[in-house]
């Protein structure tokens, strides 16, 4: 039981990382990486919106007709995103202006649809919790993380704070963006499949298939749903 | 006159949709492999952001605003966007079959294009660092979107001829794929930079 939580979050935070092995919600990821507060709240906003939106569609998955799933599906996650941009309007305006349009567009961000599609409308609620909040902090981690490479080299700062005048300032502009994504995700399938492998070599048969199993929780449908 | 060039500069070159406000990437990276695809989808998209433009404006400038429901934009625009590209799909295909082979799978994936709600959502924001002192009005919203969709498109088809050329090139194991077209797309992207120093 406890193993099958782990599986859906090491699935969302490594082995799926909706960011580096799926290459989906590239739009925002490109537009907001060359800050790194920026792209850490933008994170954080579709890790809520994200759980949020699993959660009610877990929910209403039976009454929801399979016909006008998506209208639904696109209704909920819009409603959540209007009160999300509320909110940040109201509490964190800094972070608001930062997000600029990308914080409406989280509406067409192919994660949030993705997930409702492939898994929240065939898992329990509790489930579809761990999962987004799973695929939500994958998108943060990916997006943090390049946020910091990219601030760091481009502008000399981190989240801010300026550390160093030297800087290669075309890495702050969506040149540098797509540099920094495409390298990202070279480096980290590249440590993905040489972890893969040393398992391999290793022997270790039970692990690998447990990692291999888990690549594929997603095709499995859960019988006890 | 002025505020004309102003639009087609700023959406064609110096505010592209793809280079420098990163919206649209999806499609971008997905159906750009061959150049009569990239140009398929760059009509398909410039087609829907025209007729979204002309109907999203409309409705929130006369409708949403004075009654007040300016908040529930994003709900009403997707549902607008959605149900545009249904119909779309429905007329094209009764109209000319042979067009709906074409541009018929594109349709569909084009609902959750950032380009598309990018679009309306800009021309109903702040657009005075494009437009200068003139006041936005329809005209110009559908002029934006639909050169915006140009530039969309020319970025596709440059896009898909590196690509094409890139077919002939070794690269090594971990770079293929995606991480290789976007170190393309960021050349890209750095030339269209030139640009926003006009």
């Amino acid at each position: 039981m406890k193993n099958k939580y782990a599986k859906i979050t090491l699935d969302g935070l490594i082995f799926n990382n909706p960011t580096f092995m799926l290459v989906l919600g590239t739009c925002p990821t490109l537009g907001l990486i060359s800050s790194a507060s920026s792209a850490l709240g933008m994170g954080l906003t579709v890790v809520v919106i994200l759980t949020l939106s699993n959660m009610l569609i877990s929910a209403l998955r039976k009454v929801i007709p399979n016909e006008v799933r998506i209208p639904s599906y696109i209704v909920i996650i819009a409603t959540l995103v209007t009160l999300a941009r509320m909110i940040l309007n109201k509490l964190v305006p800094d972070l608001y202006d930062s997000l600029g349009g990308f914080l409406a567009l989280i509406v067409v961000n192919c994660i949030i649809l993705g997930r409702a599609e492939a898994f929240a409308n065939k898992h329990n609620v509790l489930e579809s919790a761990v999962d987004g909040l799973a695929n939500g902090f994958g998108f943060t981690f990916a997006l943090t993380v390049m946020g910091i490479i990219c601030e760091f080299l481009g502008k000399g700062s981190l989240f801010g704070v300026q550390i160093m005048s030297f800087k290669i300032s075309a890495l702050a502009t969506p040149a540098g963006a797509f540099i920094i994504y495409g390298l990202s995700i070279a480096v980290f399938t590249y440590i993905i499949d040489t972890f893969m492998r040393s398992r391999r070599i290793r022997g270790n048969k039970v692990a690998r298939e447990n990692l291999l199993d888990s690549k594929t929780v997603d095709a499995q449908p859960v019988k006890e749903a | 006159m002025a505020t004309f060039i102003a639009i087609v500069l700023a959406a064609v070159l110096t505010n592209n949709f793809i280079t420098v406000k990163t919206y649209g990437i999806c499609p971008f990276l997905g159906v750009s492999k061959k150049t009569s695809s990239a140009v398929g989808m760059g009509v398909a998209v410039t087609l829907v952001m025209v007729l979204a433009t002309a109907v999203t404006y409309p409705i929130y400038e006369y409708v949403m605003v004075p009654l007040g429901f300016d908040f529930l934009e994003i709900i009403v625009f997707i549902f607008i966007i959605a149900s545009l590209v249904q119909m779309i799909e429905k007329i094209i295909q009764k109209l000319s079959p042979s067009l709906y082979k074409a541009m018929g799978i594109y349709l569909p994936l084009i609902t959750t294009n950032c380009a598309v709600l990018g679009v309306c959502e800009m021309v109903i924001g702040d657009m005075s660092n494009i437009i200068g002192d003139a006041t936005m009005n329809m005209g110009w919203a559908v002029l934006y979107a639909l050169f915006a969709g140009l530039g969309f498109t020319l970025v596709m088809i440059i896009m898909s001829g590196m690509r094409e050329k890139l077919n002939c090139v070794k690269v090594s194991k971990s770079l293929a794929g995606f991480p290789i077209s976007m170190i393309t797309a960021s050349f890209i992207c750095m030339a269209f930079t030139v640009f926003t120093y006009i």
